[in-house]
C-alpha cells in the first residue's frame, strides 16, 4: 500500500498531485503530517511542498473543470476538515485522468467533495443570518461569531455591499482572526494581545463602556420584538433547532441574555 | 427619542402582526449602492432569526396601526375586539427599522396597517413610511408594503415605486364566505388592487425596455395569503383559487395559514382546539407541486378527492391514485418523471439527471447521493433491479396501491392527524 503524507496545506495537496503522477503511481492514502499510518504500509512518501509544482497543478485544474467546480474545490477547502483530503485528493487525480467530472455524484469521491463544499456554504449562509452587530461609541459595528468552517473569506462581500457607509468589524474568536471594514477596503485583523479586546470573546457582548449609549435599548427592542412575534398556538421548538442550531446561540442577541 | 412607551407599542402591534404568515425577503437582486444602506439577495432570501414557533424572522413584520375601522371575524384587530390598541409614529418605526437593519437583525420592513379614516388615509401613510426609508434613510433594503383594499390608483402608483413586494391577502377563497365574516369587504376589494399592481408592473417591464434606468415598480411582485379552516371551503377551492393566482404574471407567493382561534366568542367560527397544522402543511406541499413539480391542480385534488388526504403528502397520495404510471427506470426517464416519484425532490432529480451521463445509477447511489428511498422504492427501478437474476422487484404494482398505504404511513402521522381532527371536549373539574 503506497501511502502520501503532505504538510495540510492546498499547496501541499497539489504537489502531492504533481509527484503521483511523475511518479507514475496511485497512492491509496493521502495522510496530513502526524495522522497515523495504517496497519500495512509498505511504501511511504513525503511529500515535499513546492509552489511552482502546485500552480501548475491548479492551472491544469483550471483547464478541465468549468469555473463553479473550481469554485467548489476552493469552498471546500475552506472546511478545514482532516477527512476532506483523501477525497479532494483523489478527485483531482481523477479529474487529470478522465477529464470534467465535476457533477458525476455517483463517484464517491466527486460527492464527498461537493457534499462538503455544500455544508461550508451552508454555513456561510448561516452566517450571514445570524451575526448581530453591536455599536461602538465611535459607531464602529462589531459582532464575534466561531463558526465551525472557515467561512469569513466568503462572507465579507456581502456585508461589504450591504453595510457600504458603516465601519463594521466581524472577529472569529475560533480562529483568532477577523476583517475589518473602514468605509473604504476591508482588511484582515488580528490582535497582538486577545485579552485587552474590549468584547466578550465566549458571548460576543461589548464591554458597556466601549457600547454606544443606545444600543442597550435596541437590543432590548429586538428581544422584545422576538418574543412578541411568536405565535403561542403554534409552538414548535424542534423546527427552530433545526433552522437555527444551539451552537450559533450564544453570539445572538434574542438568545444569550 | 425612543422610550419606553415605543416597546410596549412595538409589542402590541408586533403581535397584532403576526398573524400574516408572509415572510420572504425574495424574489429581487439589488445590489448595494454608494450612499445607501442595504441591499437584496434575491434566491431564497436571508431568515435572520426563528422565533419559538419555528417561523422565520426576516422583514421586521409590524403594523402601523391597530385601529381599525373593519369588523372582519376573522382578525384579531377587528374593531369589536377588546385589545390593546397602539400607533407607531412614522419617525419611531423609521429608527426602528434603520437601527434593526444596521444590526444585521433583519432583512427590511414588511409594513401592514389597520384601516384608519378611510383606505386613502391610511394607504398614504404606507406610502410616506416607504418614501422616507428610501429617500430620507436612504434605505435601499427590502420592503413588503400591504396594500390597502379601496384605496386610490395613485398611491398605489407611488408606494409600487418604493416597495420590493406588495400584497393583497384574499383571506377567504371563496366570496360568499367572506361575505359571512366579514360583511363590509368583498372579492372585487381585493382583486382590484391585485390588478391595479399586475397593470403597473407590466407597463413597468415595458417602459424599462425602453429607458434602462426606469426607477422598478415593485420588482419582488406580489404575494397573498388564504386562511385556512375558518370556514368550509375544500382544498380543491383553496388551490384551484392558488392556481389561479399562480396563473397572474406577478403573483410570486401564496400562504396558507392555519385559522387560530383568536375570537373564540364569534358564533360564526368553528371552535378549534388547535390550528389545523397538519392541513396546512398538506396544502403547501401541494402548492410545492404546482411551483415547482409541474403538476396541475386538478391532478392533486378533483371531484372524489376534494381535500387532501392528511396521512400522506400529495404527491404520493397521486403516485397511489396512478400506479399505472410506475415503476420509473431512474437511468431513462425524463427530469419531469423523475419529479413524480414520492420521495425524489428538485435536488435528488437534479444529481439523478447529471450522473446518470457518467454511469448507470444503482439504488446504493441513489442511498449515498441522499435520496429518501423509504418512499422511492416502490416506485422507481434502478440498474441492479432489472436484472433477470438479482432482487426480486417489490413495486407499486406488484404490491397494489391498497397495500403499499398502509406501509408508508408512520404511527406518529397518525397520532397527529387524529389530534387535529377530534373535537376535544373538556370537562370542567
Amino acid at each position: 500500500m503506497t501511502v502520501y503524507v503532505f504538510d495540510g496545506t492546498m499547496n501541499g495537496l497539489l504537489t502531492a498531485v504533481f509527484d503521483a503522477f511523475a511518479l507514475h503511481e496511485q497512492p491509496q492514502q493521502l495522510l496530513m503530517k502526524g495522522d497515523a499510518l495504517p496497519l500495512f504500509c509498505d511504501h511511504t512518501y513525503q511529500v515535499t511542498t513546492d509552489g511552482e509544482k502546485a500552480r501548475r497543478v491548479w492551472v491544469g485544474l483550471e483547464k478541465r473543470l468549468p469555473r463553479e467546480a473550481m469554485k467548489l474545490i476552493s469552498v471546500s477547502w475552506l472546511s478545514e476538515l482532516r477527512e476532506l483530503n483523501q477525497p479532494l485528493f483523489l478527485y483531482i487525480c481523477k479529474v487529470f485522468r478522465h477529464g470534467n467530472i465535476a457533477r458525476n455524484f455517483s463517484d464517491v469521491d466527486v460527492l464527498a467533495v461537493t457534499n462538503i463544499a455544500r455544508r461550508v456554504l451552508h454555513e456561510q449562509l448561516r452566517m450571514k443570518q445570524f451575526i448581530r452587530f453591536q455599536k461602538a461609541k465611535d459607531g464602529t459595528y462589531l459582532t464575534v461569531v466561531s463558526p465551525d468552517h472557515n467561512v469569513l473569506p466568503l462572507i465579507t462581500d456581502h456585508f461589504q455591499d450591504r453595510f457600504n457607509d458603516q465601519p463594521w468589524l466581524i472577529y472569529d474568536a475560533r480562529r483568532h482572526y477577523g476583517y475589518y471594514y473602514d468605509g473604504g477596503t476591508v482588511i484582515r485583523v488580528t490582535f497582538e494581545d486577545e485579552a485587552a479586546v474590549p468584547f466578550d470573546l465566549s458571548n460576543g457582548k461589548m464591554d458597556a463602556e466601549v457600547l454606544s449609549s443606545d444600543d442597550a435599548l435596541f437590543q432590548d427592542l429586538w428581544r422584545t420584538y422576538f418574543k412578541a412575534i411568536c405565535i403561542k398556538e403554534r409552538m414548535n421548538p424542534k423546527k427552530q433547532l433545526s433552522d437555527m442550531p444551539r451552537r450559533y446561540w450564544k453570539y445572538m442577541t434574542e438568545k444569550n441574555e | 427619542m425612543l422610550t419606553e412607551k415605543t416597546m410596549e407599542k412595538l409589542r402590541i402591534l408586533a403581535e397584532s402582526a403576526k398573524y400574516d404568515v408572509s415572510c420572504s425577503s425574495s424574489g429581487t437582486v439589488r445590489k448595494g449602492k454608494t450612499g445607501m444602506v442595504g441591499s437584496t439577495v434575491g434566491g431564497v432570501g436571508i431568515c435572520h432569526s426563528f422565533a419559538d414557533d419555528g417561523r422565520c424572522i426576516s422583514l421586521l413584520k409590524v403594523m402601523l396601526t391597530n385601529y381599525c375601522m373593519y369588523d372582519c371575524a376573522y382578525c384579531i384587530n377587528r374593531r369589536t375586539n377588546d385589545i390593546r390598541r397602539a400607533t407607531l409614529s412614522v419617525s419611531e418605526l423609521e429608527e426602528i427599522t434603520m437601527e434593526f437593519y444596521r444590526r444585521n437583525y433583519i432583512e427590511g420592513l414588511f409594513l401592514s396597517s389597520g384601516v384608519v379614516r378611510n383606505p386613502d388615509y391610511t394607504m398614504e401613510r404606507l406610502t410616506a413610511i416607504a418614501r422616507d426609508l428610501r429617500l430620507v434613510h436612504r434605505f435601499n433594503g427590502y420592503i413588503h408594503l400591504k396594500s390597502i383594499p379601496g384605496c386610490s390608483q395613485e398611491l398605489l402608483n407611488e408606494a409600487g415605486r418604493y416597495a420590493d413586494r406588495m400584497s393583497v391577502n384574499i383571506e377567504i377563497p371563496k366570496e360568499e364566505s367572506l361575505k359571512l365574516l366579514a360583511p363590509e369587504k368583498d372579492h372585487q376589494s381585493v382583486f382590484q388592487p391585485m390588478r391595479l399592481i399586475q397593470q403597473g408592473v407590466l407597463e413597468n417591464k415595458e417602459d424599462r425596455k425602453r429607458y434602462r434606468h426606469a426607477p422598478r415598480f415593485v420588482p419582488a411582485g406580489q404575494s397573498t395569503q388564504m386562511i385556512v379552516g375558518a370556514t368550509k371551503e375544500s382544498d380543491r377551492d383553496i388551490l384551484q383559487m392558488s392556481s389561479m393566482l399562480y396563473g397572474q404574471p406577478t403573483m410570486r407567493r401564496v400562504y396558507y395559514s392555519g385559522y387560530i382561534s383568536v375570537n373564540t366568542y364569534d358564533p360564526r367560527l368553528p371552535i378549534l382546539k388547535q390550528p389545523p397544522l397538519v392541513r396546512e402543511n398538506r396544502l403547501y406541499q401541494a402548492d410545492w407541486l404546482l411551483r415547482f413539480y409541474h403538476f396541475n391542480v386538478e391532478e392533486i385534488v378533483d371531484d372524489q378527492h376534494a381535500n387532501l388526504d392528511l396521512e400522506i403528502d400529495p404527491k404520493l397520495a397521486w403516485a397511489l391514485r396512478h400506479p399505472e404510471a410506475f415503476p420509473i427506470d431512474i437511468n431513462t426517464a425524463d427530469y419531469e418523471q423523475l419529479l413524480r416519484v414520492p420521495g425524489l425532490g428538485t435536488k435528488s432529480a437534479w444529481l439523478i439527471v447529471n450522473s446518470r451521463r457518467f454511469n448507470r445509477l444503482t439504488s446504493y447511489d441513489l442511498r449515498k447521493m441522499g435520496v429518501v428511498m423509504k418512499k422511492a422504492k416502490y416506485f422507481i427501478t434502478c440498474n441492479e433491479l432489472t436484472d433477470g437474476y438479482a432482487v426480486p422487484i417489490v413495486g407499486i404494482n406488484e404490491l397494489h396501491p391498497e397495500r403499499l398505504r398502509p406501509l408508508l404511513v408512520s404511527k406518529t402521522q397518525q397520532k397527529r392527524v387524529a389530534e387535529e381532527r377530534q373535537l376535544k371536549l373538556e370537562f370542567e373539574e
